[in-house]
């Protein structure tokens, strides 16, 4: 049960921005923005990094429903999002895109943990600033969701159906401030 | 040195939130409601949660900035230096005690804080919204500790830069409507 009073039944982060809808918008608006907008690295690609960082921070809620929408952007290549939570090296994934997994592992334990000859290595395979600034910041980002939808024991469905769905509403719609009705 | 060219005046998050403005607005825009919008926490308290979790993940920029802003809004410097080195000792009451132990808790990991730590600050009177903003305050910290040391942007060694600084967010987080040009030397 989560620790606060959020409605029952609702998963995840839209109980939480549902309590709050003051600063559940600025949430939502940030994740669209940062994993909607304009950015070399395609939505795909910063979703699967999204499900990353949360895998790495064990939060079941964000891994399940990114890695659920990752897959549903990958199309044809979703195959790819399972080999990288398992064993992104071994991915058939370009070597940039290793590299600034690398990085979004480092910030997710610390930011200082990022070296310059990680910064180095991702510029090597083709990796330009915007590529690195974002994705420190969704590293950074979900290094939040996942304290946020954790830290206030949020309801985690078990059920792998219902993040399939949660993923191709994520990969269709983007993110939408979800409201009482 | 900045992993990316940032502008040289503008250290720290400034830098950043100038460099990408459009994921800087949203952030800005949270942080202003978190930190200095309505709520039963004053906004000096509200810096001292995010002074703990930015002196947990050993943020030097972030801890010197909301050490300054905690002082400048609390009126003194004690008790920003206590609660970094001992929140039980601290002199603060005990409600904001048990919140300053949940936002280090989260500081660690979401899944670090316990059923008990919550049940400590309702029974000190918390309520639901001072426990939520609690955890996104210190969550928001997670972000942009990870951020300004991710990227490796600049933390000025003089006191005075954060006083200059406090002085600028005790008034708010929002971007300031002529920019920051009149900060270069």
């Amino acid at each position: 049960m989560a620790h606060i009073q959020v409605t029952e039944g609702i998963p995840g982060i839209r109980s939480l921005v549902m309590f709050r809808p003051e600063s559940g918008q600025y949430l939502y608006e940030l994740a669209q923005v940062l994993l909607r907008g304009d950015s070399p690295l395609s939505e795909a690609e910063r979703e699967l990094i999204a499900a990353y960082v949360s895998s790495r921070n064990e939060c079941m809620f964000c891994m399940s429903s990114h890695a659920a929408a990752a897959r549903y952007l990958f199309k044809d290549k979703k195959h790819v999002v399972d080999i990288v939570l398992d064993d992104y090296q071994s991915a058939p994934i370009s070597n940039k895109l290793k590299a600034l997994l690398t990085i979004a592992g480092k910030v997710q334990i610390n930011g200082k943990n990022v070296l310059p000859q990680d910064v180095e290595e991702a510029r090597k395979h083709g990796a330009g600033d915007r590529d690195i600034h974002d994705t420190v910041l969704i590293a950074a980002t979900f290094s939040m969701f996942n304290r946020y939808v954790d830290g206030l024991a949020s309801f985690t469905p078990t059920d792998p159906k219902a993040y399939e769905e949660m993923g191709v509403r994520m990969g269709e719609n983007g993110y939408v401030l979800p409201t009482k009705s | 040195m900045p992993h990316i060219p940032l502008e040289e005046h503008l250290p720290g998050i400034t830098g950043l939130l100038e460099y990408k403005k459009d994921t800087a607005e949203p952030i800005r825009k949270l942080t202003q409601f978190l930190l200095r919008g309505p709520s039963t926490l004053t906004a000096g308290e509200r810096e001292l949660i995010a002074t703990v979790v930015s002196n947990g993940n050993e943020c030097t920029f972030c801890t010197n900035a909301h050490t300054a802003a905690a002082d400048k809004l609390l009126g003194e410097c004690d008790t920003s230096q206590a609660v970094k080195k001992n929140i039980a000792t601290a002199p603060v009451s005990e409600k904001m005690k048990a919140l300053l132990t949940i936002a280090s808790q989260v500081q660690k990991s979401g899944k670090a804080v316990t059923a008990q730590s919550i049940q400590k600050a309702k029974e000190e009177g918390a309520t639901d919204i001072e426990i939520h903003d609690t955890v996104l305050i210190a969550a928001l910290f997670a972000l942009y500790n990870r951020y300004v040391d991710g990227l490796s942007t600049v933390a000025p060694a003089d006191p005075a830069f954060y006083k200059g600084l406090a002085e600028r967010i005790s008034k708010g987080y929002m971007r300031l409507p002529q920019g920051y040009d009149h900060l270069k030397k």
